[in-house]
């Protein structure tokens, strides 16, 4: 019962990060709304292993935390960077 | 019976901690301050519901995995929060401050 | 005993010891050598990419996070009850602002903590750090003030040197 009241709290929280994800204004807006989402996923996979009562599905929450982590990371190095691992734009300047 | 109402307490304040981020994120208004209301959801609405999920669960290896996801999550959350801040300074966002002359508003 | 050999057998100790507790196999021989097999392999790997080292596996800090852990989590319980009062309060009392503190933290591990830690707490989150400067970004004076008190920056100084 609980569980499934917090389970309904939970996917409200995804739908607000959701409507901030689509509102933006900004690129950093969306990310923000994108890893709020993650980690409400990993949370919502944990509820939902107890109430199935399958708690062998916990390996897929902590799968999924750091997968959010680095693909936070990844788009945020995609996006200044403009690729991965490439040197730095300095460093070019400087080799060239 | 004690742990059903202590898990259930922890459960019922984390889905209120996780909520009230999540209106933080729509109300606070610009994206520096939207980060504080992200953390809300990051730390103690995480670790309350991981929490009564561990007082449910007993003392198992589901509560040493609950542990690990909790421990993963404090680690990495601020991690990825201040790698976001650092490329949105660098990419000259300004934070939003209260406009000039104007005093904290007050409730009451 | 060489400092890269302790560091190393702690490591493996550690793997050993979370795969045990993740698989949660005991007993059963075939797969307790694979798991062997596993840490063992994950320790070349990070050795050879030169992380086994004092600031790789914080041997040092360990037995001191037992102190500064729960002084963490009260004082971001603290904050997050602050931060949700403010959120929710229908006028949102806030009052962003940016200011820079000085970690007395000696080498790098210590200022990533401190950060982390000064992220880690709703109201406050480290947005920039050049050398031992942190800009700081807060979402009320309050919370501003309880960054240049620096508690916090004593507290990890005597964590981590």
């Amino acid at each position: 019962m609980i569980l499934t009241g917090v389970m309904a709290a939970i996917l409200v929280t995804m739908a607000l990060a959701l409507v901030r994800a689509t509102l933006g204004p900004t690129l950093f807006d969306r990310i923000l709304a994108l890893n709020m989402f993650g980690t409400k996923t990993v949370l919502l996979i944990a509820v939902v292993c107890f109430t199935i009562d399958r708690t062998d599905f916990l390996d897929l929450a902590l799968a999924y935390a750091l997968m959010n982590f680095i693909g936070v990371v990844a788009v945020l190095r995609l996006f200044l960077h403009k690729g991965f691992g490439e040197p730095e734009p300095d460093e070019e300047g400087a080799s060239s | 019976m004690i742990t059903d109402v202590l898990s259930g307490i922890c459960l019922i304040a984390g889905a209120f901690f996780a909520l009230t981020g999540g209106i933080g994120l729509i109300r606070l208004p610009d994206f520096f301050t939207r980060m504080h209301g992200a953390a809300l959801t990051d730390t103690l609405g995480a670790w309350l519901i991981l929490l009564g999920l561990m007082i449910a669960a007993g003392f198992t290896l589901v509560t040493v995995k609950l542990i690990m996801i909790g421990l993963l999550l404090a680690l990495t959350s601020p991690t990825a929060t201040h790698a976001l801040a650092r490329s949105a300074w660098e990419h000259g966002r300004k934070p939003w401050m209260l406009p000039e002359g104007e005093d904290v508003p007050t409730d009451g | 005993m060489s400092r890269a050999v302790k560091h190393s057998i702690a490591l493996f100790v550690f793997l050993a010891v979370a795969w045990l507790l993740w698989s949660g196999f005991w007993d059963n021989p075939l797969l307790l050598s694979l798991g062997a097999v596993s840490c063992l392999g994950v320790l070349l790997l990070v050795r050879r990419m030169r992380l086994v080292d004092a600031e790789g596996v914080p041997l040092k800090i360990l037995p001191k996070l037992v102190v500064y852990a729960p002084w963490l989590i009260w004082e971001v319980v603290k904050a997050n009850v602050d931060v949700a009062r403010r959120i929710l309060s229908p006028r949102m009392p806030i009052s962003p602002c940016l200011f820079e503190v000085k970690a007395s933290q000696s080498d790098d591990l210590g200022r990533v903590i401190y950060a982390n830690s000064i992220t880690l707490t709703p109201g406050t989150i480290s947005v920039h750090v050049e050398g031992d400067v942190i800009l700081v970004h807060a979402l009320t004076k309050e919370a501003a003030d309880g960054v240049e008190e620096a508690e916090m920056d004593r507290r990890v100084t005597g964590l981590a040197g």
